[in-house]
């Protein structure tokens, strides 16, 4: 077996993760191979500038733009590059488009791939055994997790991530919404959405509709 | 056999926990210390996306299960660190040198932060090799499972989809073959494809008949579905 050995090195370092972590920070900067301010200025990238917010709003410009939604569909890169989001873990984006014949969810069976540029880090669910395990096989009793029942005339199908090619789903635009700018219509598309174990609810603060 | 990550299918692990709305990006500080640790020591040159994905896959399979995730991160990074020369295994007990480092060069400054994530890592490549598929072709997957090129060895062939007909959806041009890159054995750039199978081709008890998995697999994966030669 390939580098496989009983005694892995980082058993050397402190068992508590936090430790661990510290311990290891510690020893990189002293030598001057990892710098501080670097380490802060990835974890502000991904805690406070790149997050969900940027698929939102990819999906509200398909959902208001017929031309920018086939662009999108068909070669995706080229229509994100335009708008900024292109980078690390969203090198090779697909988006795939859920429809009342088909719902798309995304899993990495693997590890925990996912479109960063598009939605920041996973979240832990995303990167669970459980939803790691179990997606691929019974996406439909995932999704009863996540308070999702799809019809069943509706197909699930699931995209195990297994290469460097990221996808997004473009959930399917709620009732009710006819009337509402990019931005009001960003605000309803969650993170889950774009994954694929959430649907896209109408408006709440519409008082002539009934809850 | 496989390893403990490759667990799609794996009956048993229980209910999936959404996060609440609110949860932090980052559930604890060491978290995205953890993280960013790994991204700035990937700027030293000393490994690729493939090698470091297989360091965590070979954590053992009694530390795999018990560490967390970004446990599982920093302890990869640790033994890469000491496999590649980088650190010894001294530093890691806290008795090693002070003082730069002959990498220290290369290490990631923050004003370099922003490009270098921008920048990313693609993983297209010219290659010499033809796809010899199109979408709409019937495929079978190799099986056994497991990489072709190293016993023991890193794939992106997960074992559910192991000697499962298919059928090609999508092609996403030439990438680097993992099971090459995590091994130091080149990038081997060749074709890649989105397969679809049906549910039913891949479980004994598919949820629904109409449903079906995609996996992202490259040429050297697959083969005409035996099946469907002639039709």
């Amino acid at each position: 077996m390939p580098h496989d050995h009983s005694d892995h090195p980082h058993a050397l370092l402190p068992s508590d993760p936090a430790l661990r972590v510290k311990a290891l920070e510690t020893i990189l900067t002293r030598k001057g191979l990892i710098e501080p301010a670097a380490l802060d200025e990835i974890i502000d990238t991904y805690q406070n500038k790149i997050g969900p917010q940027n698929g939102a709003r990819v999906v509200a410009r398909a959902w208001s733009d017929p031309a920018f939604k086939a662009a999108l569909l068909a070669d995706a890169d080229p229509v994100l590059a335009e708008l900024g989001y292109y980078g690390r873990q969203g090198e090779h984006m697909v988006v795939v488009e859920n429809t009342p014949a088909q719902h798309n969810m995304v899993v990495c069976t693997l590890c925990s791939c996912y479109p960063w540029p598009l939605l920041g880090i996973p979240p832990g669910w995303y990167k669970s055994d459980a939803y790691r395990a179990r997606a691929v096989r019974e996406p439909r009793r995932v999704l009863a997790d996540f308070g999702v029942t799809l019809p069943a005339d509706t197909a699930v199908r699931v995209w195990d991530s297994t290469a460097e090619v990221r996808y997004l789903v473009l959930p399917m635009r709620p009732q009710g919404t006819a009337g509402l700018d990019e931005p009001a219509l960003a605000a309803l598309v969650s993170r889950d959405s774009m994954i694929g174990t959430a649907l896209v609810g109408a408006p709440q603060s519409n008082s002539e509709a009934p809850a | 056999m496989s390893r403990l990550h490759d667990m799609g299918g794996r009956i048993g692990d229980g209910p999936v926990v959404p996060d609440p709305a609110d949860a932090p990006v980052f559930e604890h500080d060491w978290h995205a210390r953890a993280l960013a640790v790994t991204l700035a020591c990937g700027s030293l040159g000393k490994w690729n996306i493939d090698v470091s994905r297989h360091a965590r896959e070979r954590l053992s399979p009694k530390d795999y299960t018990r560490f967390s995730y970004y446990e599982k991160w920093i302890s990869a990074l640790a033994d890469l660190l000491v496999e590649n020369g980088v650190l010894t295994r001294e530093d890691l007990r806290g008795q090693g040198d002070a003082g730069p480092h002959v990498l220290a060069s290369r290490a990631l400054k923050a004003e370099a932060v922003s490009a270098v994530l921008a920048k990313g890592g693609p993983a297209n490549r010219d290659s010499d090799i033809a796809a010899a598929y199109r979408p709409g072709d019937r495929v079978k997957t190799r099986h056994p499972g497991g990489s072709a090129l190293v016993d023991g060895g890193h794939t992106r062939l997960p074992d559910y989809a192991a000697g499962a007909c298919g059928e090609i959806l999508l092609q996403h041009g030439a990438h680097v073959l993992p099971d090459s890159n995590a091994h130091g054995l080149g990038e081997m750039p060749e074709p890649l494809y989105a397969v679809a199978f049906k549910a039913g081709e891949l479980w004994a008890h598919p949820e629904h008949p109409n449903d079906d998995v995609v996996l992202d697999l490259w040429q050297s994966y697959l083969q005409p579905d035996p099946e469907a030669a002639g039709t």
